[in-house]
């Protein structure tokens, strides 16, 4: 099913504008439990996740958010003591299956972290890093690769005297934007966001946001987010946890106004967070 | 305030003043009286002829470091380049490959390593490896080696050596951010890609000043090197010959050092010289490494 | 392509599982060498007594001696060497400013003197002696041990320092208290650090046979004064080594073990003391 990375990486910036066009995208996540140690983190998860839309995923802090985007792409792999039962299928495929390559899971989501988190690179590298692991070694597709994904992100403009400067050294709602476009420069079909916007100041928030909006016509996001007033201003979806289950979820508009759940009602008029 | 307490305060932070003050001189101290000590042969003899010459006879008046120097040279370099390699990939596998239990079980072992004093490196060194080379591995390359060789210094060095390396090398990269090696590894790397690319770069500075302390402690080892290296004033020429370093130079004879006067300023001239060479290598090191960290801002 | 990647990481892990297997091996070895030798000639009689005449060719005796003249230079060093770092390290966190020149040319200092070999600093220790007029003795061990022993003491110490967080310090001042009050409350903070420390450059001292070898003399004897000779373990076992009896040297082996185990209970101690410390920590 993964496509060989070196060939499709060596044409498609020439074919296609940003990105090649995504097949059917589909995220289906069937009696999902995770144990870390011996707590029962998330209880029998099932939820479908939207195409191509935002999906904001938000609850009170410690009811297994993070947990849940990190199932998504694998990541609880490298901690040992997580113990993950049940099946998320991404694109009609269970990714832990024992037939599936991780690092094809992690090709088609890209991760934005809570806090931006640079490599130990320049500019420019930061953003190559992924498509060079991947197998491109053309400079010239690199080179390309790299300034379009900084142009997407609105970053090209402010460090284009500079993209061979450490990476550390812009602010940091720049920096988010950088990891944003490194996380985009390896074709995701999926981007998730860990509180992507949480450390940073209203006007890169603002930016941020402005980009998923622009990025839900290409790649289904997934967003977990702290604050109800950024789900409200951005999500299609809105998935609703509590204490590791899903209380509630539905279209944003429903949602916010046609709450089913008392759980939900007591949460949305601030009973607690 | 109170009168008393300003007084306290105030002689406090003027002893303390007096005590940093000892301190930076301290270096410049030992470094001062041994180059006095060693004055006397340096006017003896141009310092070109003391650190080139291969003539070592103390009692005719000759004194030749050359052998000395080389010895130094040719004990340590085996050592790190059998030591490095070694503890980078024990550390590298320790910090991000190896599960709780492995490292559970190796940290002790290491720390036992390193608690072991150097003249126990040295008995074992006389007990296995110098047998080991007189008997399996020299007759393969050489006629006749008695096993006291350079061989067997740079082994016992390298195996002192390790312990230290590795405990710094896991500390250095334990001290990595998971946010860095969790964004390497959601872009899709796998863990060799992150350590190649973003762990070895992150972590260089700790690299370079783990590299120094080890050849630091290298340089200097005494007791056991002297144990192993056969104590035998030549230029070694091959991995199968006796030599004699520094260190070793200094501890065999210093019982003749008030025997002539020439005699103990040689051996002082000798200990000046691994002063030097000491300060001037982690002067460069940590300029260097200045330099690299301004450039690329790690 | 992808291929070619796979087998240069199999290949790494590879040489980092043999590696880590090579170290784990010569490791059991040495241990198990020396206590294969040495275990056997382990006497009560070795650790309780003196060397009678006659010791080095095999007649009967302990290191009891070096046991003794090792514990008391690296105690006498201690002292001095806690009394120069402690102040040393307060001053240079608490007293200059952040990131200030001088801060800086005194860690680099150290980091030098960190890096000295020990005959060097027997060979100045030596020198020194000379010019003061001591003669190779208990005081003469214990003035060069604790040249050796100073800047570890410090680095440890000051590792340590520089992790507390600075709430405590800056609300004792806040509340009015002068640096040095303040600090006297610090210290008891920090008095698992500097236990490490201490710990850690002990283990190191006491180990080292370069540093006394000029200065600290010999003898089969407890020094009952400074200016007399000490024995130390190291030497113990270096002349013991040197002896053509072979009795001789399997108590070298059984010296070794003794010393060995000190130092091990030594950095045990230190390990249990920075863990303990890391947990408390705020």
């Amino acid at each position: 099913m993964a496509e060989s990375p070196g060939n499709s990486y060596q044409d498609s910036y020439v074919v296609s504008p940003l990105k090649k066009i995504a097949s059917n995208q589909s995220i289906n996540v069937e009696n999902l439990d995770v144990f870390i140690g011996d707590q029962h983190i998330l209880k029998d998860i099932n939820l479908d996740i939207p195409e191509k839309s935002i999906t904001c995923i938000i609850g009170p802090s410690g009811c297994g958010k993070s947990t849940f985007l990190k199932t998504l792409n694998r990541m609880h792999d490298e901690t040992p003591e997580v113990k993950i039962k049940g099946k998320v299928y991404v694109d009609d495929e269970n990714i832990y299956s024992s037939k599936v390559n991780v690092i094809d899971i992690r090709k088609k989501m890209g991760l934005l972290a809570q806090r931006p988190c640079p490599l130990p690179m320049s500019i420019f590298d930061n953003v190559a890093y992924g498509p060079r692991i991947h197998g491109l070694t053309k400079r010239k597709a690199i080179n390309q690769t790299v300034i379009q994904y900084l142009q997407y992100v609105g970053l090209w403009d402010e460090v284009r005297g500079r993209v061979r400067t450490p990476a550390t050294r812009l602010s940091i709602g720049q920096q988010q934007r950088l990891c944003l476009a490194r996380g985009l420069a390896i074709e995701p079909e999926y981007i998730l966001g860990d509180e992507a916007t949480s450390a940073l100041d209203p006007i890169s928030t603002k930016k941020i946001e402005e980009l998923f909006l622009k990025l839900k016509e290409k790649y289904t996001i997934i967003l977990v987010t702290h604050t109800l007033r950024q789900a409200k201003r951005i999500a299609d979806y809105i998935v609703f946890m509590y204490m590791g289950e899903i209380i509630e979820n539905g279209q944003t508009d429903e949602f916010f106004n046609h709450p089913k759940n008392q759980l939900t009602k007591d949460y949305l008029t601030g009973s607690f967070s | 305030m109170n009168y008393i307490r300003a007084i306290k305060d105030k002689s406090a932070r003027h002893i303390m003043l007096g005590i940093a003050i000892f301190s930076i001189l301290l270096l410049l101290i030992i470094g001062m009286s041994l180059f006095l000590k060693a004055l006397p042969i340096m006017k003896e003899k141009s310092i070109w002829t003391l650190l080139t010459s291969g003539n070592w006879k103390p009692f005719k008046g000759d004194f030749g470091f050359l052998p000395f120097i080389i010895s130094t040279l040719y004990v340590s370099l085996i050592a790190i380049t059998i030591a490095l390699p070694l503890s980078l990939l024990t550390s590298i596998y320790l910090s991000t490959y190896a599960s709780k239990s492995i490292q559970k079980v190796f940290e002790p072992v290491i720390d036992l390593l390193s608690g072991i004093p150097p003249v126990i490196y040295g008995v074992w060194g006389t007990l296995t490896i110098v047998p080991l080379i007189a008997n399996k591995i020299a007759s393969r390359f050489v006629e006749y080696s008695s096993g006291y060789t350079v061989l067997a210094g740079g082994l016992v060095l390298a195996i002192m050596i390790l312990p230290l390396m590795i405990s710094i090398l896991v500390e250095v990269f334990r001290s990595i951010p998971r946010e860095m090696t969790d964004a390497s590894l959601s872009l899709g790397a796998t863990k060799w890609q992150t350590v190649k690319k973003v762990i070895l770069r992150k972590s260089f500075p700790g690299i370079v000043a783990a590299m120094v302390l080890s050849i630091s402690r290298a340089f200097g080892e005494t007791i056991a090197v002297l144990m192993v290296c056969g104590n035998i004033t030549q230029i070694p020429h091959s991995l199968f010959d006796a030599c004699y370093p520094l260190p070793a130079l200094i501890a065999n004879n210093y019982g003749e050092m008030l025997s002539m006067p020439s005699y103990e300023s040689a051996l002082m001239f000798a200990a000046f010289l691994l002063f030097v060479i000491i300060v001037a290598f982690n002067a460069i090191s940590r300029l260097t490494l200045i330099q690299i960290e301004k450039r690329y801002h790690i | 392509m992808v291929n070619i990647k796979r087998q240069e990481e199999r290949f790494f892990k590879a040489l980092m599982i043999i590696s880590a297997v090579f170290i784990m091996s010569i490791l059991l070895y040495i241990t198990g060498t020396i206590i294969y030798k040495g275990l056997p000639s382990l006497t009560w009689d070795m650790i309780l007594k003196l060397p009678g005449g006659g010791f080095y060719l095999g007649k009967e005796g302990g290191v009891l001696n070096a046991i003794v003249g090792s514990v008391y230079i690296i105690l006498g060093s201690l002292i001095i060497s806690t009394f120069l770092s402690v102040p040393l390290v307060m001053y240079i966190n608490f007293y200059l400013p952040k990131n200030s020149v001088f801060a800086n040319v005194i860690r680099f200092s150290f980091d030098i003197l960190f890096g000295v070999p020990s005959i060097v600093y027997g060979a100045f220790g030596f020198a020194l002696m000379v010019y003061l007029g001591i003669r190779a003795s208990l005081l003469g061990g214990i003035l060069t041990v604790a040249m050796l022993i100073l800047p570890i003491m410090m680095r440890s110490f000051d590792e340590v320092t520089r992790l507390l967080s600075r709430d405590l310090p800056d609300a004792l001042l806040s509340l009015g208290s002068t640096k040095y009050e303040m600090i006297k409350v610090i210290i008891r903070q920090l008095m698992p650090g500097l236990v490490t420390a201490i710990l850690l450059a002990v283990g190191r001292g006491i180990g080292d046979a370069a540093t006394v070898l000029f200065t600290a003399g010999y003898t089969d004897n407890i020094p009952s004064a400074l200016n007399q000779p000490a024995a130390t373990l190291p030497l113990s076992i270096f002349f013991q080594l040197g002896s053509p009896v072979e009795e001789v040297q399997n108590r070298a082996y059984a010296s070794a073990i003794i010393l060995t185990i000190i130092i091990l209970i030594l950095s045990f101690s230190a390990r249990y003391f920075s863990s303990k410390y890391s947990k408390d920590k705020i």
